[in-house]
């Protein structure tokens, strides 16, 4: 496998002066491409800090960021929007759907936002990937009316549009029941296999790490194991 | 940007009611921008033709030359007076005429004759303004047509068109005659085929109309005129005619406006006061779309956020927010615009205002104006707020 991504030395701080926190503490990781790995630690141990800067949402105080060869840090903002939109996808936790919008129109969001348009194939590829999610029958279903665990399917097919080299999933079942979680992840953990997508997930749950083949462990700032 | 259309669209649509009340709100200011702007026009069209409508737009009148210098005889000095018996003269009228005829905006030209002179039947007789037209050009000018109470406004050799009052001070009647004098002296017995009532006091008591050719005989004009009165289409261009007029062709020519100094004040204050009032209803309309869109903004906060995660850029996110307002402006002015013209619709039209009526012209609603000034006024209204939500932390937004 080849590195997809690698920060060295990230340091995160906010806040300045008496009220400064520093979440980030020279942090070093490297992930390879087609890797599927959980991100594991404490609530404030800066996983969720280290996946808003590896989505390129926030630029680290110092340190380094590359991802496909590409310097993200000295990037703009115009720069990192296309950046983001080519290649890496998100899963949130509340799944974040737009709710005026359809199943449908919420995967192909990605692609329509870069091409201007819904094109034809953007619809195919986006009624493919919920077929995919088993939501065939939801395709044109308004994204309020679905239910948590579909919502949640929407949003992982709308992260995987573009084609990203990269998806970030942020605690992406910790608002689902454990049978949706276990779907969920069954998914995903098939597209990393067929598709080679690399994954890096959040999350608390010992059994949702237990599906990724590498737990990265994120303790005060720093990798940790 | 049509991704970006379709989404402010979904936007608006989303939010049936409150679009609705937003449209509805825009559309009152654009049916008041409306409403002031045809109130205002047909004020000033009403007052106009009221006080100016009867009268030449643009008027050519010869220059009275100062008499001859007489040289002074040893010890005695001469002195001639100017004249007022005879109204100076244009001369070799044929040749400017057509030339003024045929400019654009020139309605109607009428060559007169004019002097004064006197009315005399029986023991009576009553000082005279004359005026001499041509036949066929008696309501070029004045609508003697449309303020004939008895006869014909038709003018021939030997008759003579009165006002009301005029006749029944002299107590003259239809098809009877009267001697008219010159103030050259000449006089001559003409018949009284019309009667006129223009309402206002001088005209209808001291004005007698008679054709060009009679007119000629009276003041011992074979040729040449003494007044060219010009009547134009549009009213508000008399300066610029006149000035191309006089330029043409040499001559003196003015425009009404050239002593009605008071009147064009009070139209132009009228005016303001109308600029005023519409510059308020477009201010609602702005500080409407913007507190509206401002809202949204907020209420959309974590989707834009969502938005910006997924790729949109900034300027994406800006468009979506000014199309909306885009939108609601075009909706806003073209519902506003058709109530305007609906409610404009009962009342008369600019030709049949009458005392007691409001005078409103509906053709000066100004509705594309309103239109496209509410969809810019929308459009700037937007921008703050298309700003603020294109500033929005995607990664605070979607936290919220």
């Amino acid at each position: 496998m080849t590195a997809l991504l690698a920060v060295r030395d990230l340091v995160k701080t906010f806040g300045t002066g008496d009220t400064e926190t520093r979440v980030l503490r020279h942090l070093n990781l490297e992930l390879q491409a087609g890797e599927m790995a959980a991100l594991l630690g404490p609530s404030g141990s800066g996983k969720s800090t280290l996946l808003t800067i590896l989505g390129t949402l926030m630029q680290p105080t110092s340190g380094s960021h590359t991802m496909l060869g590409v310097d993200l840090v000295a990037a703009g903002d115009r720069a990192l929007t296309t950046f983001r939109n080519l290649h890496i996808g998100f899963v949130f936790q509340f799944h974040n759907l737009l709710p005026d919008f359809t199943a449908l129109e919420n995967v192909i969001f990605p692609t329509a936002v870069r091409e201007g348009r819904e094109t034809a194939n953007a619809r195919a590829r986006g009624r493919e990937l919920l077929v995919r999610m088993g939501l065939a029958d939801r395709v044109d279903f308004p994204s309020a009316n679905l239910s948590g665990g579909q919502k949640q399917r929407v949003a992982v097919a709308r992260a995987l549009m573009n084609r990203p080299e990269l998806v970030l999933a942020d605690e992406p079942t910790g608002n689902l029941d454990r049978a949706s979680a276990l779907q969920v992840m069954e998914l995903i953990g098939e597209i990393n296999r067929e598709e080679g997508t690399t994954f890096l997930i959040s999350t608390h749950d010992e059994k949702i790490a237990a599906f990724c083949r590498r737990q990265i462990v994120v303790g005060d700032g720093v990798v940790t194991g | 940007m049509l991704y970006a259309l379709k989404i402010a669209t979904r936007y608006l649509t989303a939010s049936k009611a409150q679009t609705a009340l937003l449209v509805l709100g825009v559309a009152v200011g654009v049916f008041i921008f409306i409403f002031m702007s045809a109130l205002i026009g047909g004020l000033a069209q009403f007052i106009l033709s009221r006080t100016v409508g009867d009268i030449a737009h643009v008027t050519i009148q010869a220059e009275a030359a100062d008499p001859a210098l007489l040289l002074p005889a040893d010890g005695v000095l001469l002195v001639t007076q100017k004249s007022n018996l005879r109204a100076a003269e244009l001369r070799n009228t044929d040749g400017f005429l057509p030339l003024i005829a045929a400019l654009p905006g020139v309605r109607a030209i009428s060559p007169q004759i004019n002097g004064s002179g006197f009315l005399t039947r029986g023991a009576q007789a009553v000082q005279i303004s004359i005026n001499g037209i041509e036949p066929g050009l008696e309501s070029a000018i004045i609508n003697l047509d449309g303020y004939l109470v008895a006869g014909s406004a038709r003018l021939a050799a030997g008759s003579v068109l009165l006002g009301q009052t005029l006749a029944d001070d002299m107590d003259l009647r239809l098809g009877q005659t009267v001697r008219m004098t010159s103030t050259t002296g000449i006089d001559t017995v003409l018949t009284v085929t019309g009667l006129y009532q223009i309402g206002s006091g001088g005209p209808d008591r001291r004005t007698a109309y008679i054709s060009l050719g009679t007119a000629r005989t009276l003041f011992a004009m074979p040729q040449g005129v003494t007044r060219i009165e010009i009547k134009l289409d549009d009213i508000n261009t008399a300066d610029a005619m006149a000035l191309r007029i006089a330029a043409l062709t040499g001559l003196d020519a003015k425009s009404w406006t050239d002593g009605a100094e008071q009147l064009m004040q009070a139209l132009s204050a009228q005016a303001q006061t109308g600029y005023f009032l519409k510059t308020f209803a477009l201010i609602t309309i702005v500080i409407g779309v913007a507190s509206a869109l401002l809202l949204s903004t907020y209420r959309r906060r974590p989707e834009i956020g969502i938005m910006r995660a997924m790729g949109a850029g900034r300027g994406f996110v800006v468009f979506v927010f000014v199309t909306q307002g885009a939108l609601v402006g075009l909706l806003g002015g073209l519902s506003g615009a058709a109530l305007g013209y609906l409610a404009l619709l009962p009342f008369p039209s600019r030709d049949a205002f009458r005392a007691g009526t409001l005078p409103i012209d509906i053709t000066q609603g100004s509705y594309g104006l309103a239109i496209l000034l509410t969809v810019i006024g929308a459009i700037l209204a937007s921008i703050l707020p298309a700003r603020s939500a294109a500033r929005v932390d995607p990664v605070t937004a979607i936290g919220q």
